[in-house]
């Protein structure tokens, strides 16, 4: 009952904060989806580099958040900023890793066919290879945007705002109210990323795979 | 150095604890979903729903529900961990070759034969896969236990983040990653080995 009560009298600051993640996910995750895919296709390309820059990824990634954090903390000070670029790092990764075996598991017959046809290399990239490595991306995509929803509400720490705030003032003050306020939005929050970038990748998908799978 | 010494130990043992359970009650939910279909979609989904809820969200409201300390951190660990065991356990199961299942309802063998000398010896490298990335998750997980009073590597690295001191983050840090890519390349290995035997 009175988390009811503290609600509807806090429902606009905690509409702003919902905002405020979903502005750091998506400009996070936007940011690792440039640099993620266009690497993932250049490490295809250069297949020696490959398990370097992905093992290379993968340690980063067993960096515990609370850790990347406190570098950012120490590195680059309080605020938004650092928190960007702390979850701009971390959502790379599952992009880089889905980019990367997504094309290069596409049938070489398919390319071979698409050069046999004329195609130029930029060609058989954009009309051959990733339609096909469509699925992989964006489901990279997806677990990379579920990780940074949770990532961005430990980035309160370091003032990224957000509902990470609401959990924080809540842990520091033992509020239980505040810490739900906080936690049961930021749970849908993921949800609605992860089944709303689901839909997204049903409707990318090529028209013609459609039917086989 | 000491005082290090034991927080890893402990890191370690709220880690290997909450796995225990984690696999006792994830393969046990991989068996029944391979067995129920619809009980599988179901578990799987619940499964994915939690895996989905942030790490701070959730040890938070476990907090409230069970308290401060080492009990609500196993909980939480527990919790993301059942995904990746539940859905190997279910995939290695009913992916099994259906010759193999033939043949072994061909010599006689009991359901519960069947799945204790047949099924369950071929899906282990895979359930054990599950495992490790179980594992190598919780290793970083636990570190989010100082913010609901739990021990661990999670408060030297707090306390240093609190100081601003880089040098007590590392002290910190360093030991779980390193444990944690050392079990991702051992538990590696040793997968490679069982599925090695097991085909």
């Amino acid at each position: 009952m009175k988390l009811i009560t503290l609600f509807s009298s806090n429902w606009h600051p905690l509409l702003s904060s919902v905002g405020t993640h979903s502005m750091l996910v998506i400009i996070s995750v936007g940011l690792g989806i440039i640099i993620a895919v266009p690497l993932g296709i250049l490490l295809t390309r250069k297949s020696g580099a490959a398990p370097i820059v992905l093992a290379a990824a993968s340690m980063v990634q067993t960096i515990p958040g609370l850790v990347m954090l406190g570098f950012a903390l120490v590195l680059l000070g309080i605020g938004r900023k650092p928190a960007l670029a702390t979850l701009t790092v971390y959502s790379i990764l599952p992009i880089l890793q889905n980019t990367y075996t997504g094309i290069s598991e596409v049938p070489f017959a398919y390319t071979d066919a698409a050069k046999g046809i004329g195609m130029t290399p930029m060609q058989v990239l954009f009309k051959v290879e990733l339609p096909l490595a469509v699925a992989p991306i964006i489901s990279g995509i997806r677990t990379s945007a579920v990780y940074i929803v949770s990532w961005a509400t430990l980035a309160g720490m370091i003032g990224a705002g957000g509902l990470g705030d609401w959990i924080w003032t809540g842990l520091a003050t033992y509020n239980t109210d505040y810490i739900l306020l906080g936690a049961i939005p930021s749970a849908l929050l993921a949800l609605l990323f992860s089944a709303s970038i689901a839909l997204l990748e049903r409707l990318l998908k090529p028209r013609g795979l459609r039917r086989i799978s | 150095m000491r005082e290090l010494l034991f927080a890893t130990g402990e890191h370690l043992i709220i880690v290997a604890l909450s796995m225990i359970v984690a696999t006792l009650v994830g393969v046990g939910l991989g068996i029944l979903s391979s067995w129920k279909k619809r009980f599988g979609t179901v578990i799987i989904t619940v499964a994915e729903i939690v895996q989905t809820i942030p790490s701070l969200a959730l040890l938070a409201l476990l907090m409230i529900i069970f308290g401060l300390g080492n009990l609500t951190m196993g909980i939480a660990l527990v919790l993301y961990a059942l995904l990746p065991i539940i859905r190997n356990t279910q995939v290695a199961l009913t992916e099994l070759p259906p010759a193999i299942i033939d043949a072994a309802r061909g010599m006689g063998m009991s359901r519960r034969q069947r799945l204790t000398q047949v099924e369950i010896p071929l899906a282990i490298p895979m359930i054990f896969g599950g495992i490790k990335v179980a594992l190598v998750n919780s290793l970083s997980i636990a570190v989010m236990g100082v913010l609901i009073g739990s021990g661990g590597l999670g408060y030297i690295i707090y306390r240093g983040i609190q100081q601003r001191n880089m040098a007590r983050i590392l002290i910190g840090a360093i030991p779980v990653v390193v444990i944690a890519l050392f079990f991702d390349w051992a538990m590696t290995k040793i997968e490679q080995r069982l599925s090695t035997h097991t085909t």
